[in-house]
């Protein structure tokens, strides 16, 4: 199964509402996943403020972040994830996590994201990393029914694997072993098992290489097989594909205020100005793409 | 639960979906309204007598399914499944319906108002199905008894490894399904659509259809479908 939820607002009126909107979508897909749960912000000022970088990770607990030696760094722990920001470039940010904290797996990073995973029930999960306090312009939100790989924090969506991009997943691939393969002999790293891992990695893997999102997820639709209703975000963008079969569920509803996807109805019903939505199911194999049109690109929401 | 003369209403903000389906199975009214139905999961699923449920709002998957004799209306878009199994009786839908609309039902006949999604009378085994608006591709896919009419397109694969069932489409079809051919529209077949539609309520001419049906090759093994 899995449940997928996310929520693209047009108006910025509603930012300070994002996070209280996406966990009332989140606690109505928990069946869908009762095991674990991975949310991703947009533009929360909270824990990334302007003109920083964030990056989230999973680190052992007691982990001293001092050694990273920066001094403005901000720290927030919300159950296994833990979110760093600092007033530096989102590389230079992964890069002293790497080299300091060798045990850290990076789960997230940008200028405007920030990642949480964890394991437990989501809407525990949901407090847990405050979520109905955060603010910003996008979000996602995945419950997990494990199929490819075991409940862990590291196995939960969203896959973040490039700058201020996510994606999650309902369904699984079959060719994903194939596609990994061929992903590390380009010099991918990997951080799990998991076969929706292989599918973020493709997706940043074309955007690194200067393809649009659109694009992106036209070639995810011509390389892999298997069964994927997939929500893709990046720093300006919010996507939504399903295979040929179309059998994991999705529907879209869009108003002149948000664009919002999700695994089943109940989880919009609470959406503001739902009953005026234009409410459809995505077709198979189509692309359907929005791009952030105000306020301009990297722009968030100050607290 | 408030009840008046003629309506009990259950409203789903306070009462659970297995409280409001525990009632309609043992119902002591004729006539149910369901509030706030905010997509839950089966409501009015399993409803073996002949009362009327309006469910005011938008329901989830398998709204009404194994209806046996009730007639049910959601006065929304239903989720996926809506009317699986049924047996008898009417289901309609106001709205949209998402997928497997009717899927593996026996009798009865499902109307839905607007649009209908993928799968639309998968498996169907005798139900009639009209959609107002269009369906999506693989509809009717392996369909053994039973018509479907839409009134709008229908999408690609139409009618995939149809064993029977009667297939009446007044726009494009996308594509045609393995074994699926479309027949020549006879009397008979124009006077059981234009009965369909007036069931249904939709007025349009019968004769603007076309109809699609099984081929039968499939029926029995054939060398040329070995590997």
């Amino acid at each position: 199964m899995c449940g997928i939820v996310g929520l693209h607002l047009r108006d910025p009126e509603l930012y300070p509402q994002l996070g209280r909107l996406l966990e009332t979508m989140l606690c109505q897909v928990v069946e869908r996943g009762p095991d674990s749960a991975g949310v991703a912000v947009y533009g929360d000022r909270r824990r990334c403020p302007e003109g920083h970088a964030a990056v989230s990770v999973l680190v052992p607990a007691g982990t001293d972040f001092g050694v990273l030696g920066l001094p403005e760094l901000l720290v927030t722990e919300a159950g296994d994830t833990t979110v760093l920001a600092a007033p530096v470039s989102p590389d230079a940010l992964v890069a002293a996590v790497r080299t300091a904290l060798p045990d850290a797996t990076v789960v997230g990073s940008g200028t405007d994201l920030t990642v949480y995973k964890g394991t437990g029930h989501p809407r525990a999960l949901a407090e847990t990393y405050d979520l109905a306090a955060a603010q910003g312009w996008q979000g996602l939100a995945h419950t997990r029914m494990a199929t490819e790989s075991a409940v862990t924090p590291e196995g939960c969506h969203p896959f973040s694997v490039g700058p201020d991009q996510c994606l999650v997943h309902n369904g699984s691939f079959a060719n994903h072993a194939t596609i990994r393969r061929e992903l590390i002999a380009a010099g991918h790293v990997f951080d799990s098992e998991n076969d929706s891992e292989v599918g973020a990695r493709f997706v940043a893997d074309r955007l690194a290489q200067g393809e649009d999102l659109d694009k992106a997820l036209r070639l995810v639709c011509e390389r892999f097989d298997g069964f994927y209703t997939l929500l893709v975000t990046s720093a300006d963008g919010f996507a939504v594909v399903r295979d040929a079969i179309a059998c994991k569920p999705a529907i879209i509803a869009e108003t002149d205020r948000w664009v919002a996807m999700a695994s089943e109805f109940r989880a919009l019903a609470d959406l503001p100005g739902i009953s005026d939505a234009r409410i459809y199911e995505p077709e198979p194999e189509r692309v359907y793409h929005w791009q952030r049109s105000i306020p301009l690109q990297g722009q968030g929401v100050t607290a | 639960m408030t009840s008046t003369l003629e309506t009990t209403v259950v409203d789903l903000a306070t009462t659970s979906v297995r409280e409001l389906n525990a009632e309609l199975h043992a119902p002591k009214a004729t006539h149910y309204a369901v509030e706030h139905p905010q997509g839950a999961h089966a409501i009015a699923a399993g409803v073996a007598t002949p009362i009327t449920v309006d469910v005011r709002g938008h329901a989830g998957y398998y709204a009404a399914g194994m209806n046996d004799g009730g007639t049910i209306t959601v006065h929304g878009n239903a989720g996926t499944g809506v009317a699986e199994n049924m047996m008898s009786g009417t289901v309609r839908v106001t709205g949209d319906a998402s997928q497997s609309a009717g899927a593996t039902a026996h009798g009865g006949l499902l109307v839905v108002e607007g649009s209908a999604s993928m799968r639309c009378g998968i498996s169907m085994k005798g139900v009639d199905i009209v959609v107002g608006g269009d369906i999506g591709p693989m509809s009717a896919f392996m369909a053994q008894a039973g018509r479907l009419v839409v009134c709008g397109n229908a999408g690609a694969d139409l009618g995939d490894s149809i064993y029977e069932a009667r297939l009446y489409v007044r726009g494009t079809v996308g594509s045609l399904g393995a074994d699926c051919v479309e027949k020549e529209m006879r009397a008979e077949h124009l006077a059981e659509l234009a009965e369909l539609l007036t069931a249904a309520g939709m007025a349009h001419d019968p004769a603007e259809f076309r109809r699609y049906g099984s081929a039968r090759r499939l029926y029995h093994f054939a060398a040329h479908n070995t590997y």
